[in-house]
């Protein structure tokens, strides 16, 4: 299949995204968990061109901020205390695929100042290394939950669907069992029976396992519909009629019918699964503090005072808008009758 | 105003006469015929108008003896009167149906007058009958009233008698220090509407949302008017309510109070900037400072009260663990050393939690008693500064030591990692916790901060005893020490630390149980202000509770109210509803 100009452009738009996310030790001038209590709240630094004399330098630089006595989170910057945005610097430690350690950073500033691109949160930990970071664990949870609840959904989907008879009943009422349990306080009870301390990596775990069940019943009683209705095709009928097995007409025949509405359903549920991070994070369930994901970045935002006063703590859920188009887009760009339809 | 309030009314006064004998200045003013009305002090305001302010959840019901949840009381509050009354302000007690009270030699009984001419909001006389009849009910085991506990002093119920017709009196097992605080909120029931419901045994049920307005009164400055489920409760003006202002004028002011149920803090706020709502009972830190640059542009103000009794607090799980959790069991190893625990205060930066939790409106803590307490907080108790080479110090003195990496292990090498539970709905103290996790990686040790919902921290801390640390946050409804007696008595409900003690676990805990239990029947008020002191050191020496900060009472209320004076106490804004009015324009609109 040749991808279209606009495809190929969004999977290089989301593989840079992708790429980005890995190296975000690399990126990120600062430690996800660091707390800078003087500057919490602060706003992004305002990159400088030129000096206090007004004279223009090609290598910009960042200036100091100060508090404004009497005032919580309102800064002024000090001109006579600005440095230059040094490039290849070397900084805290980090791993990118948990194999290479470095402490090499792009960029950094002297440690009498900081440069926080997208501002400070409210422990002044520098949110576009949260960001960047965040990601990690956010993208990776999303499609790994995404491909976990697609893979059981389609296997039991066609299954309930090629098969019919007591199979598919059962399958489909396991499916309406999953969809009608009160998954809230499920989750409540679930979190009474795990361990208290749980690690980072066992708590991103236990996010994709909860994320993938929680979401394989609807993407299979989609799939069990178009199964259902390719298994009487003619083709179908014909090559059964030739002797093909069950495997080679699921495989050749059924499967590919299915590909459209698993390409829409994963990118309806990449989204979904960052989302519900948000509230799984809320009930204990999710990845804890300090460790940042894009959820727990996002939930910040469903504080009034918040967003209210604290206009770049947005900037988070505003990026995210265009990777999220992003997905929705390429699955369009990608749906096998796409072509056919627009001929 | 009332001569010889607590707390203090002296020894001197103590002994002379047979005790304290107090009466109102100006009280037993004649307004109509017979009738001893209270003359407030405050400057006198315009009648009229309808105050609107909200609640978090809907109430769920309007039974004095049954209710519990916070949003019921708050309007009950409303409905009802009490013999003697704690003014929110001042924090001392008043009289308020009684028109006296008087306590013998040995502090074992006090005699209460009733005030002449009172009325319940229907319009039925009170008489002693009502307070019997109400103090029968408290009382009853079969009723199962929350205010039962409170009127239980020495193991044995208090047991009240009339002795004249307007004169009761009140029996102690043993003596009880600031024994008149106990009646505060006890609410005097008309049991010509309850009698028949508490002969049948119904009593629970009676006074249900549902309820008519004519089958429901009380003493206090306002009875139900309209419930509208989900919606709104609006109470209105009770004509026949026991106060007055100083030009004669029959209190309350307004005529109407409406409750708007809203379900969260930011929608309150919300609400409040569009000018539904008149006043906001709470408000945190960060809404607070959202709403002030907003009060120059808007006719309203915000209100920083003060220090608040909340004290929030780190503490360890002290519990004896069944041996299944023999992972708790090895950590308490660590929890169980004080210099361990020592250490951990030491390292924490107290400042820094009142600066970005609490936006600089917090007071850091080194005792669990806040400022508010002005006459209970010791003032001797040491503020160390934080100080993380102090808390190493501390911790090689108690045999731990630092790997390589940089982390704390203990004497058997095992690294010091525990978690500190938190509720996930409380974003303050998840925050705290967030920047203790940091604090604490200052000196080597790894925190994990876990998030739950509220009913799963609880059953954890009083339950199952399944947790490592917890942070919570405590506040007495009272300053006085009696208050906090279920935290600090190691066979106390709220001794959170280690429950269910049959004896006190330790030296200094039994300690503390002495003290507590002396104070608890030392009458006078400097003896016991002594006692309570000296459990504030142990406290503060032996750290069975680490304490951070207390936030501040922050309100917010539109201009146009008048005598609007937030307390420390609760309830913050409406606790002076009898003399609040609105001035200028109308009040707000329709909910």
């Amino acid at each position: 299949m040749k991808m279209s100009r606009i495809a190929a452009l969004l999977v290089t738009a989301l593989a840079f995204l992708c790429l980005t996310v890995v190296f975000a030790g690399f990126l990120a001038p600062y430690d996800v968990a660091q707390q800078n209590r003087k500057l919490a709240f602060a706003p992004p630094s305002v990159i400088h061109f030129a000096d206090a004399s007004g004279r223009i330098h090609l290598h910009p630089s960042v200036c100091a901020l100060e508090d404004r006595p009497g005032a919580f989170g309102e800064y002024r910057e000090n001109h006579l205390n600005c440095f230059p945005i040094q490039y290849l610097v070397r900084g805290t430690p980090y791993e990118v695929f948990g194999v290479v350690k470095s402490n090499l950073h792009l960029f950094g500033v002297a440690p009498q100042t900081k440069i926080f691109l997208m501002g400070t949160d409210s422990y002044g930990r520098d949110l576009f290394s949260r960001f960047l970071c965040g990601g990690q664990i956010s993208l990776l949870a999303g499609l790994t939950a995404t491909l976990l609840s697609l893979a059981v959904g389609a296997l039991l989907g066609t299954l309930a669907g090629y098969f019919g008879g007591w199979l598919d009943a059962s399958i489909m009422r396991g499916a309406e069992l999953f969809l009608a349990l009160p998954w809230l306080y499920f989750l409540f009870a679930a979190r009474a029976f795990l361990p208290l301390s749980l690690s980072a990596t066992g708590a991103f775990w236990l996010l994709i396992a909860v994320m993938s069940l929680v979401g394989w019943a609807r993407p299979a009683r989609l799939i069990r519909g178009v199964v259902l209705s390719s298994r009487e095709r003619h083709y179908v009928l014909a090559a059964r009629l030739f002797g093909g097995s069950d495997t080679y007409i699921m495989r050749r025949h059924i499967l590919p019918e299915t590909y459209s509405i698993l390409l829409t359903q994963a990118v309806l549920l990449i989204p979904q699964y960052v989302l519900a991070e948000v509230t799984l994070s809320f009930l204990g369930l999710g990845v804890a503090e300090p460790t940042p994901t894009w959820g727990n970045m996002l939930s910040t935002l469903q504080k009034y005072s918040v967003l209210a006063t604290y206009w770049w703590m947005l900037i988070p859920g505003l990026l995210l808008i265009p990777v999220f188009c992003g997905f929705v887009l390429l699955a369009n760009e990608l749906q096998p009758g796409r072509k056919a339809r627009a001929a | 105003m009332w001569l010889c309030t607590y707390p203090r009314f002296t020894a001197s006064v103590l002994l002379s006469a047979s005790a304290c004998l107090l009466s109102s200045v100006g009280s037993a003013q004649s307004h109509s015929s017979n009738e001893e009305l209270v003359i407030s002090d405050n400057p006198v305001g315009h009648p009229g108008g309808r105050l609107v302010t909200s609640l978090r959840s809907e109430p769920k019901t309007l039974n004095p003896i049954t209710s519990i949840d916070i949003s019921s009381r708050e309007v009950i509050a409303q409905m009802t009167g009490d013999l003697i009354h704690i003014n929110r302000l001042s924090q001392n007690t008043e009289l308020a149906i009684a028109k006296s009270w008087t306590v013998s030699r040995d502090g074992l009984q006090y005699t209460l007058k009733l005030r002449h001419g009172l009325r319940f909001s229907d319009g039925h006389a009170l008489d002693v009958e009502d307070v019997l009849f109400s103090f029968q009910v408290y009382l009853d085991e079969k009723v199962n009233s929350p205010q039962r506990d409170l009127l239980i002093v020495g193991g044995k119920p208090i047991t009240v008698h009339q002795v004249d017709s307007d004169a009761l009196v009140f029996q102690l097992a043993q003596p009880y220090a600031a024994a008149e605080r106990l009646f505060d909120s006890i609410a005097i029931l008309p049991k010509h509407l309850l009698d028949q419901a508490y002969k049948d045994g119904k009593l629970a049920q009676a006074w249900g949302l549902g309820t008519s307005p004519e089958k429901v009164a009380g003493l206090g400055p306002f009875r139900l008017k309209e419930y509208v489920a989900g919606q709104h409760l609006t109470l209105e003006r009770n004509p026949y309510y026991w106060k007055a202002d100083r030009a004669k004028h029959r209190l309350p002011y307004l005529d109407q109070i409406t409750f708007l149920f809203v379900p969260n803090a930011d929608a309150e706020v919300i609400r409040f900037q569009a000018g539904d709502t008149d006043v906001l009972n709470r408000l945190s830190a960060e809404d607070y400072s959202a709403l002030e640059k907003d009060q120059t542009k808007h006719a309203f103000h915000v209100y920083d009260a003060g220090p608040s009794l909340e004290y929030n607090f780190l503490f360890f799980n002290l519990n004896s663990v069944l041996p299944a959790r023999s992972e708790i069991s090895r950590k308490q190893g660590w929890f169980r050393q004080v210099k361990f625990r020592q250490a951990i205060s030491m390292a924490l930066d107290r400042d820094g939690m009142v600066r970005l939790v609490y936006r600089g409106r917090a007071t850091p803590l080194w005792t669990p008693v806040t400022s508010a307490s002005s006459f209970w907080i010791d003032t001797a108790v040491p503020h160390p500064v934080r100080s993380i080479d102090q808390a190493r110090k501390l911790l090689e003195a108690a045999g731990f030591s630092w790997s390589q990496s940089g982390d704390l292990i203990d004497s058997s090498g095992s690294p010091v990692r525990f978690s500190i539970l938190t509720s996930a709905s409380n974003s303050q103290r998840t925050q705290m916790a967030t920047m203790i996790q940091q604090d604490l990686r200052e000196v080597g040790i790894s925190v994990e901060v876990v998030p739950l919902e509220f009913r799963s921290v609880v059953d954890r801390i009083f339950q199952s005893h399944d947790y490592d640390a917890a942070l919570l946050g405590l506040g007495g409804g009272d300053v006085d020490p009696n208050s906090q007696m279920n935290v600090w008595l190691s066979s106390g409900n709220d001794h959170v630390w280690d429950l269910g003690e049959n004896h006190p676990a330790t030296n200094w805990e039994a300690e503390i149980d002495q003290l507590m239990v002396k104070q608890l029947s030392t009458l006078e008020p400097q003896a016991r202000k002594r006692l309570y002191d000296r459990v504030q050191e142990i406290i503060a020496e032996n750290l069975p509770v680490i304490s951070l900060v207390s936030p501040d009472v922050l309100v917010a209320a539109k201009d146009q109210l008048g005598n609007f004076k937030p307390a420390e106490l609760d309830p913050h804004t409406l606790w002076n509803s009898q003399e609040l009015y609105l001035s200028g324009t109308a009040a707000s609109g329709q909910p």
